[in-house]
């Protein structure tokens, strides 16, 4: 067994890794490619950088390619996510211009390779316009979105439907981002990776390090929400929550750390409306992460004494899964694949607004022993069903699917 | 599964696909049961046993789970709860006694049938694929030393999803212990008498493991 599945059978057991040889025993060789818009920053590249060494390791031929475009392209392709989760937003025609010459580059630049891939795996609405250069191509496309596409903007969804209803399947993280597509929808929610910086264990010295990092009091209560300044993570929502919560808990501490991505030009907008909401508040801490910054996150995560990802919309939220892998309660907000990690009542508690969330923290620091005990649930929740293992079977068992037919049964025995 | 007497110990992947069918209330839930797939009222009875589930689920199955939580109707999702695909029905069977307790409902009460949901019901179907593990048991006393060992989705194989591929109420172990005479009926009744329903795949394999130790320990074999 190689080295890095190894490490993975540590944490899963060895049963987990035997399953994903087996499984891929019939895939040996084939070839396969990733392509998506970014290699740092984002939960897309974050599963990418072990999901492709991983498919090797099974011995698939697999690669991860990138496309990039001038800031029309970026801009076009941020109000497509935008759009996808419902915003209004209404993109003009020099944008999508950019967007298919970008897309057309790329198509050149991947011609052979893409051509003569057996399965092509096309990440989020970046790239899902190469397809429509590959008349030849010989393999099965998959068009994976990451994105809670359960109310989209239809006038976005239509020009994005146009590019993804010829693709030979989509895969969405929920059910209920499905759309009508003329192709199979197969479901398969993201995944963590324990190994990587972000999620590996670490020793108290330096988890205790971001305190004095961040001028934190390692004794008073800690609040933090690692994610993207986005408004859809709802920041401000999560300052109001803290200083409603703060009335009864004077101590209270909240740390906002946001990474940057490269294909984020939104970012900085909604950074400035994050700093005027905290005001000249001590406790409040604003900090702006470097792409590879994962093991402050990590440290920052096992910092905290509840972890808050309250999203009003959400592909998935994968530092819901982070933090309960940390055995930290959550609180989440009631949207997309939160749902799926916050048990209510069991990992966590799911809100919908900053007064639920507010009240919900008031409760869990007055029930420290609950804390644990979600805690707990929490991280045997995540070991069973969200780590990065699961996902590649899953993948796997795509591959199978398209190869073999839409039977409920594919007897490879 | 053949009966033969070497038992090729086979493991499975479990895909989930949306059908794109939705429902937002309870006269939706019907009109979509009256013909979704099969396979796709077989999802929801056993599927969570394969899919993300946390082990203190409150109903064993997707229709029940929906009507309490989303519909908000306790009496209903009491009545969809006791539907036990387990006891042999095919699933045709199965969508008969869901549309009859849906039915019931809605002659009970005109609200039901145009409440809306708090979320709405997604029809889901999946896909199985079965490979090989290359493990194999030559002789009854063998389960003793290979079920610890089985996957939880090998357990699910060859003890939930055979009940579907057999003509008879029977999973992959019983028939093959058959083959042996009636030197196991013991042993098959008492795996038969193990409810899959209300237990997560971890717990079946140790049930499984308690018993099939206990039988073989015993000398029975």
């Amino acid at each position: 067994m190689s080295k890095l599945l190894e490490s993975f059978a540590a944490i899963t057991g060895p049963d987990v890794v035997n399953h994903l040889r087996q499984l891929a025993e019939s895939l040996h060789g084939a070839k396969v490619i990733h392509v998506n818009s970014t290699r740092i920053g984002g939960g897309v590249a974050e599963i990418l950088e072990k999901l492709v060494p991983l498919f090797n390791e099974v011995g698939l031929d697999t690669s991860w390619e990138i496309i990039s475009g001038d800031a029309d392209f970026y801009q076009c392709t941020k109000s497509m996510h935008n759009g996808l989760q419902g915003n209004k937003v209404n993109i003009a025609a020099p944008l999508l211009a950019a967007y298919e010459r970008a897309n057309q580059a790329c198509a050149e630049a991947l011609r052979t390779k893409l051509t003569k891939a057996d399965f092509v795996f096309i990440h989020d609405p970046q790239p899902a316009g190469l397809l429509d250069h590959f008349p030849d191509r010989h393999g099965k496309w998959v068009w994976r979105c990451h994105i809670d596409a359960s109310h989209p903007y239809r006038p976005v969804w239509k020009y994005l439907r146009g590019k993804v209803c010829n693709y030979d399947a989509s895969i969405f993280s929920l059910p209920a981002f499905a759309q009508q597509l003329p192709h199979p929808q197969y479901i398969i929610p993201p995944s963590i990776d324990p190994l990587s910086d972000k999620n590996i264990e670490l020793s108290q010295e330096e988890v205790n390090r971001v305190f004095v990092q961040f001028d934190l009091d390692p004794a008073r209560p800690l609040l933090v929400q690692v994610s993207r300044y986005d408004r859809f993570k709802d920041p401000v929502g999560v300052i109001q929550a803290y200083r409603l919560a703060k009335k009864f808990i004077p101590d209270l501490q909240l740390v906002l750390a946001g990474g940057e991505a490269s294909d984020d030009p939104e970012g900085e907008a909604v950074l400035a409306e994050v700093r005027e909401a905290a005001g000249n508040d001590q406790d409040i801490h604003i900090l702006l992460l470097a792409p590879d910054a994962h093991r402050t996150i990590n440290a920052l995560q096992r910092a905290a004494d509840i972890v808050v990802q309250k999203s009003t919309r959400e592909g998935f939220g994968l530092t819901v899964t982070e933090g309960m892998w940390k055995s930290k309660p959550v609180i989440g907000g009631d949207t997309g694949g939160i749902r799926l990690q916050v048990i209510n009542y069991h990992t966590g508690f799911l809100v919908r607004t900053p007064e639920g969330a507010a009240l919900r923290i008031r409760h869990l620091l007055h029930n420290r022993s609950r804390m644990q005990e979600m805690g707990r649930k929490g991280k045997e929740y995540v070991r069973e069903n969200f780590l990065l293992t699961r996902q590649i079977r899953e993948y796997l068992t795509v591959l199978l699917s398209l190869r073999h037919g839409t039977e409920y049964r594919i007897d490879l025995s | 599964m053949k009966n033969a007497h070497i038992f090729a110990i086979k493991d499975c992947a479990l895909i989930t696909i949306a059908t794109g069918r939705k429902a937002i209330n309870l006269a939706e839930l019907r009109e979509n049961l009256q013909d979704v797939g099969s396979d796709s009222i077989y999802h929801h009875f056993w599927g969570g046993l394969l899919a993300p589930r946390f082990d203190e689920r409150e109903f064993h199955n997707d229709f029940a789970g929906w009507a309490r939580h989303s519909l908000r109707e306790p009496e209903l999702a009491e009545r969809l709860a006791v539907i036990n695909p387990a006891e042999g029905h095919d699933m045709e069977a199965i969508r008969q006694e869901i549309l009859d307790v849906v039915d019931d409902r809605l002659d009970e009460s005109e609200i039901s049938r145009w409440m809306p949901a708090a979320r709405q019901f997604e029809f889901l179907r999946s896909q199985l694929v079965i490979f090989d593990t290359h493990r194999r048991m030559e002789k009854p006393a063998d389960l003793a030393r290979q079920i610890p060992k089985m996957s939880t989705s090998s357990i699910f194989y060859h003890f939930i999803d055979a009940r579907s591929r057999m003509q008879e109420p029977t999973d992959d172990f019983r028939f093959w212990l058959t083959g042996f005479g009636a030197e196991h009926e013991a042993l098959c009744a008492q795996l038969a008498a193990i409810d899959p329903f209300f237990s997560s795949l971890s717990q079946i394999r140790q049930e499984l493991t308690e018993l099939i130790t206990t039988y073989f320990g015993g000398g029975t074999a």
